[in-house]
């Protein structure tokens, strides 16, 4: 895929929605488009966290591996969405199991690559990380919802 | 509110006997019964309810689940919380049980013709949304999109499965599930109903939403669709459920702030319950 098809690609992400075609292009060099069948594992809960993902197509499962409960499920993932922040901080570990539900397309971002560009530019390095909060905020605020436990209270 | 005559108030306080047709187990604590009115026929709007007396035991408020242009049976979805509900559930087919009613305010079926139906159920709410939902399936023509979404705790709690599955696969619904927990095995969606509505095609500025589910989730559900996508609060209805004991508005057992539940709704436009919805408490 050209790099010219990746920042088509990237300017119909609502992530990157609002970025100017420099900061489309910057992006686009350290990323690639890949393609994952139905029950591939895109990364393990542990291992070094070296990308970044976006879900062009297909779902993805975020697992945990629980001792009594060999995949817990967390959160599932779906087309438009960011996978995978553990790249941002040491020590770039994996905190959940990535999952393909479907054949899955998605596009992979360098992490070292990826850092040293938002390092190398802190206009594009805040403009990530303010997005990067928006969506750990979403989340979190999403999972706190899930352990209420809300429909073991309903009518 | 009118006033109600003697007669009227005695007319609406004593149960008639419905003939239990039968009884289905649809998932671990919660049962269908199919009930048959003595004179073969019980009118109803979508979203309303009936107090459902269980002899000698005592009388609960429960939705219709049934298609409302099914006239000859109904269908009520209960879950079994309490003495009531646990005496209903041991009925068998050939029981007799009491029922009053109609009562209760609809879901603006008409009101929303010509609109998108953003369906939202949560856990056994999706109960009170079906007859809603067979409506418009049965009335397709009347309204531009028809979405339903749905969450629960688990894939062993999704209610009406196989009519999810069937929703699903038309042309003309969109139909999602999404569970809070689930382990390997599951195909489906894991996360709070909310995160579905990123996933569906509508248009909020057309877009009539109704919302059924634990109170906690009605609330994040409305802000969730006035905050991100703009919808109108006149827009969107709620049903709410407190102790209903009379269901015709005279004792007050069900009051909430100014609003008689069983009369005032239960299906509120957001509007008018929003504030009150606020307070710890009420």
């Amino acid at each position: 895929m050209t790099e010219e098809t990746l920042i088509g690609i990237l300017r119909t992400q609502a992530f990157f929605k609002g970025m100017s075609e420099d900061q489309l292009t910057r992006l686009a060099s350290v990323a690639t488009a890949i393609e994952v069948a139905d029950g591939d594992l895109i990364f393990e809960e542990g291992g070094f966290a070296d990308a970044s993902y976006v879900i062009l197509e297909g779902s993805v499962a975020l697992e945990l591996n629980v001792s009594h409960r060999a995949h817990h499920i967390v959160q599932t993932l779906h087309r438009g969405e960011v996978l995978g922040w553990s790249w941002l901080f040491p020590p770039y570990r994996w905190s959940f199991s990535a999952l393909a539900l479907d054949p899955t397309q998605l596009i992979r971002f360098d992490a070292e690559q990826l850092r040293t560009l938002q390092d190398s530019d802190c206009v594009l390095g805040y403009e990530m990380m303010k997005r990067f909060a928006h969506i750990m905020t979403n989340r979190l605020a999403a999972t706190r919802l899930q352990l209420v436990d809300f429909y073991g209270h309903t009518h | 509110m009118d006033t109600l005559t003697e007669a009227a108030v005695i007319d609406q306080m004593t149960p008639v006997p419905f003939h239990v047709r039968s009884v289905r187990e649809e998932l671990a604590h919660t049962f269908t019964l199919e009930l048959e009115p003595p004179n073969g026929e019980f009118n109803f709007l979508p979203g309303q309810f009936t107090m459902m007396y269980s002899f000698g035991i005592g009388e609960v408020p429960i939705s219709i689940s049934s298609r409302n242009s099914r006239k000859e049976t109904i269908l009520q979805t209960i879950r079994r919380t309490g003495a009531v509900t646990n005496a209903l559930g041991l009925l068998k087919s050939g029981a007799h049980v009491g029922i009053r009613g109609p009562f209760g305010t609809p879901w603006p079926m008409e009101k929303a013709e010509g609109r998108d139906l953003l369906i939202i159920g949560g856990g056994i709410g999706l109960a009170p949304l079906r007859p809603a939902i067979y409506h418009a399936l049965e009335n397709r023509d009347k309204y531009e999109r028809v979405i339903v979404l749905y969450g629960t705790r688990t894939p062993a709690d999704i209610l009406f499965k196989t009519e999810l599955d069937r929703w699903a696969s038309r042309d003309d619904v969109t139909s999602l599930i999404t569970v809070d927990s689930a382990d390997r095995g599951w195909h489906g969606s894991v996360g709070v109903v909310t995160r579905l509505i990123g996933r569906v095609d509508f248009d909020p500025a057309n877009t009539t939403a109704m919302v059924c589910g634990p109170e906690i989730m009605m609330t994040v559900t409305a802000q969730r669709l006035m905050d991100d996508y703009e919808m109108a609060p006149e827009d969107l209805y709620v049903t709410m459920e407190r102790n209903m004991k009379c269901g015709i508005g005279i004792c007050g057992h069900c009051q909430f702030g100014s609003k008689f539940i069983c009369t005032d709704g239960a299906v509120f436009p957001y509007t008018e319950v929003d504030q009150l919805l606020q307070i710890k408490g009420v």
